[in-house]
């Protein structure tokens, strides 16, 4: 069934008409062009596709659309304008994480969550909070290495 | 710093040039021939005055520099490469420079190593090194001859930097910019003079990736986010036994779902069309398809090891040979020993996908290829259009791996658009699909035999038993019955054998079409090399990297490597039970490379990945960094597929066709990684695949230390390990 949906989505409210079961990922990418979050395996085993719900890291590719209702959405193209994500962004291209950046958004989109919730994260938080991140490059001590100079860069 | 990637096919056709390129004879895939085919070119009629010297280097009157990069971006870090030589030698100002993603055009554009436009085998900057600089220098050289000229004082008193040339005598300077219009009318000079490595100013720093700023905040576009006004997008299944035909559809319960727009029924594969993938996605799981499963619905992977394990009896074709194998061989006690290797996917974390708008004179794609003239001409074959009707918009790649050396998913997204003419359709793969479409690594049986005589192999007749990926990629490559990509690294061994004979036998496996995977050739090959010698060392008593040392006095770079190695990984340091230390030595794609593997093995099987340590000598780092991340990420990718990665079939069907069955290494399984380089003077060796092919055999050669379970087979398999299971 077709639904108008309301999304607020990187501080913006957006309507989209689509089915509620539609996994957000396909909404933010072909009805939106909001093409910054990936599809990678569509069963939340990668972790491509994270986004932010009110900050915290689901995987759009299994998030039907019609369920997330008042709550903030934010995606790679708006994780820059949060402190933490803007930390996170300079600290991936100081340490020059990425390779071929697929997963990158995903990756980011997880670390800037696991940051927010645990700001001085140790070996095993990152573990727990990124696994869920599939990285083909192989990027992950670098990951690990980004995330730990994100955490330690002052507030600003 | 700017990454253009605004691509401009339409300049391919303006161009006209004095003469061709791309001189073939290319017998030996994945090596770099003694000549360079695409010297610098000067283009006739360069529009809008821009000083073009050469395919690569376009300066305009305001100075704005454009360096045209040949080679793909997949990750691998070429485009930043390309960039500081052609800047090195041209002395541009490299903050400014940008970048452009070359047009589909072979003559232009040709990789040297194969005479075509291909990124692949690890060749990108070891074939455009010497053609780069010279581009560079050519250009530097013009506009040192425009100020001389238009100071009217030696040229020879005139030195470049930074994007401008200054005149000693007068300290007078000008900028490349403004010398743009004068330099467009000087001739082209035959011979120009490289800088002397002491006078590199980027070369051989760590510079930042021009690629980089635009993937940490989703700007970039890669071929899966093209978007086109108007466009439709799709999603595809073929056969779910491997080489079964579309037989008939009912189409009724897909139309009835919201957004479906069109089924598109081709012979091999259907296609659902919606407004969105979800559309597309649901409507094809709500088609009722009825599939002709042809002659593989009973076949199994066991079947195709059965073939290959006898067809591996026989005798192969000799590729090399030295001193006397059969005298060799049959003096002393002969040590034999068959690896295998099974079928892997690629798994690129972008899946297949293209973008195309069809129409009846011509076509359009977007898409992210290895092989960007490849899918002009083929496609252009494929719809009987001239080329010039056929335009290919290149995209950054998310992984290449191989797999975007293969036309196949734009031919497939071609045929579909069809069905769509004038509609622009996205054609996206499903992971599911994309590995089931997948052309697999093939699976090899590898069959050693040695002798050993005073501590060392006095005899080595080594057969590479698998199907032949150059004979369909790149048939002129494929001679006397000899895949030289598939002995790659069983005839460059390094190490210093008096009877010694590698040999080869094509063996394709029966319904499962296969391709090059990250490593090639040379992935199989060391993995063999180095477990057996491992296995020899061993027989000797011999500590494994002192065993290797004595045979390489013909390898001095290796053997500095392994000294290294042994040295930073802390070899013959005590360790605890069950752990285990392994190397493993290679000079595949002409860089020499020593990789310690510290594993333990715990009480289930399960192998914990400690640390990893490699020296590497690659010759000149054009950029260090990149060097050092492409063996991390390569030495991850070779672990993954020696822990998890094997395609299997039952009746015909994939067993693996996702992450949760097509298992990765995450990042909690994440061994230390140190890499070293080791500073040289030599030119540049191949990088990006040689990771992949150190990981395997050093973890495998670990897991014998901390085992003494001698593993033949990959990937690594936790009965064998735990001595539950025959090796």
């Amino acid at each position: 069934m077709l639904n108008a949906i309301s999304l607020k989505i990187n501080g913006e409210v957006h309507t989209v008409t689509v089915p509620d079961d539609m996994p957000l990922l396909w909404v933010l990418r072909d009805v939106l062009g909001l093409t910054g979050t990936k599809f990678g395996c569509g069963i939340a085993q990668c972790g491509a596709c994270t986004v932010h719900l009110d900050g915290r890291a689901v995987r759009s590719c299994v998030l039907p659309v019609g369920g997330i209702g008042e709550r903030a959405i934010t995606t790679i193209e708006g994780i820059g304008k949060t402190a933490v994500g803007a930390r996170v962004q300079k600290a991936w291209l100081g340490i020059e994480v990425v390779q071929c950046g697929y997963c990158q958004p995903g990756q980011i989109m997880s670390a800037a969550s696991l940051l927010t919730g645990t700001p001085k994260p140790d070996d095993s938080d990152i573990n727990a909070a990124m696994a869920g991140n599939i990285c083909r490059c192989g990027t992950y001590v670098r990951i690990r290495e980004a995330i730990k100079r994100a955490a330690a860069s002052p507030e600003s | 710093m700017l990454l253009n990637l605004i691509d401009r096919p339409e300049l391919a056709s303006r161009r006209t040039f004095l003469k061709a390129t791309c001189a073939g004879g290319f017998s030996l895939a994945f090596r770099i021939p003694a000549f360079a085919t695409n010297e610098p070119e000067q283009l006739a009629d360069e529009p809008q005055g821009k000083f073009a010297p050469n395919a690569f280097i376009r300066i305009d009157k305001t100075g704005v520099t454009t360096l045209v990069m040949p080679q793909v971006e997949m990750g691998q870090g070429i485009y930043t490469a390309i960039a500081m030589i052609l800047a090195e030698e041209l002395d541009a100002e490299y903050d400014k420079v940008v970048l452009e993603h070359a047009p589909a055009n072979e003559k232009l554009y040709a990789n040297p190593a194969f005479g075509m436009q291909a990124t692949g085998g690890s060749t990108s900057v070891r074939a455009f090194w010497n053609p780069m600089r010279k581009a560079g220098a050519t250009a530097r050289a013009m506009l040192v001859q425009s100020a001389a000229e238009r100071w009217k004082v030696d040229a020879a008193s005139c030195s470049a930097a930074n994007g401008r040339i200054t005149h000693s005598g007068s300290g007078r300077t000008v900028s490349y910019g403004a010398l743009a219009e004068a330099a467009a009318r000087q001739s082209v000079p035959k011979d120009v003079t490289l800088k002397d490595p002491s006078q590199f100013v980027l070369i051989g720093k760590p510079l930042k990736r021009f690629d980089t700023p635009g993937k940490v905040n989703g700007a970039v576009v890669y071929g899966i986010d093209a978007m086109l006004p108007g466009m439709k997008f799709a999603t595809v299944a073929s056969c779910p036994v491997l080489g079964g035909k579309m037989s008939r559809l009912n189409e009724a319960a897909a139309m009835a779902v919201p957004g479906v727009f069109r089924v598109v029924g081709l012979d091999d594969m259907v296609a659902v069309v919606g407004d969105h993938m979800w559309s597309a996605k649901q409507g094809l799981e709500a088609l009722q398809i009825t599939w002709a499963e042809g002659s593989h619905a009973q076949l199994s992977t066991e079947d195709l090891w059965q073939d290959i394990r006898r067809a591996s009896e026989k005798d192969g074709i000799v590729a090399k040979s030295a001193g006397d194998i059969g005298k060799g061989l049959s003096s002393g006690e002969r040590i034999e020993a068959a690896f295998e290797m099974p079928f892997l996917a690629h798994a690129t974390m972008e899946p297949l996908n293209c973008t195309v708008l069809f129409k009846p004179e011509s076509c359009e794609i977007w898409v992210g290829t290895q092989i960007m003239a490849r899918v002009q001409k083929t496609v252009a074959e494929l719809l009987g259009m001239p080329p010039e009707k056929v335009v290919v918009h290149n995209h950054l790649i998310g992984g290449g791996f191989g797999r975007r050396l293969e036309p196949d998913m734009v031919l497939s997204a071609v045929r579909v658009a069809q069905h769509l003419a004038g509609i622009p359709v996205k054609v996206v793969w499903t992971r599911e699909e994309d590995i089931q479409q997948d052309l697999f690594r093939p699976i090899y049986r590898d069959v050693i035999a040695a002798t050993l005589a005073d501590g060392k192999i006095a005899a080595w007749k080594y057969k590479v038993c698998g199907a032949s990926v150059l004979a369909r990629w790149f048939p002129v490559a494929f001679q006397k019955g000899i895949d030289s990509d598939a002995v790659d690294g069983a005839v460059d061994m390094p190490y210093d054998i008096p009877n010694f004979q590698v040999e080869y036998l094509r063996v394709e496996p029966r319904a499962v079409p296969t391709g090059f995977w990250r490593g090639v050739g040379p992935n199989n090959n060391v993995f063999a090399v180095e477990s057996f010698v491992d296995e020899l060392a061993k027989r000797t008593g011999k500590d494994p990297i002192a065993f290797r040392r004595a045979m390489l006095g013909k390898q001095p770079r290796l053997r500095a490597a392994l000294d290294l190695v042994a040295e930073k990984s802390g070899w013959g340091a005590a360790l605890p039970a069950r752990v285990g230390r392994g190397v493993c030595a290679q000079t595949a794609f002409g860089s020499f490379i020593a990789t310690v593997v510290e594993a333990e093995v715990d009480e289930h099987g399960e192998v914990l990945l400690r640390r990893v340590t490699t020296a590497v000598d690659t010759g000149i780092a054009v950029n260090p960094d990149t060097i050092v991340a492409q063996l991390e990420g390569g030495l991850v990718f070779g672990l993954t597929a020696a822990l998890y990665g094997e395609i299997t079939l039952k009746n015909g069907r994939l067993q693996q066709l996702n992450f949760n069955s097509y298992r990765m290494l995450r990042i909690d399984q994440m061994p230390k990684i140190d890499v070293h380089l080791i500073k040289s003077g030599e030119a540049p060796g191949g990088i990006g695949e040689t990771g992949t092919t150190a990981s395997a055999p050093a973890l495998r050669n670990a897991l014998f230390a901390a085992t003494g379970v001698a593993l033949r087979r990959m990937p690594v398999d936790r009965e064998v390990l735990l001595g539950r299971k025959k090796a």
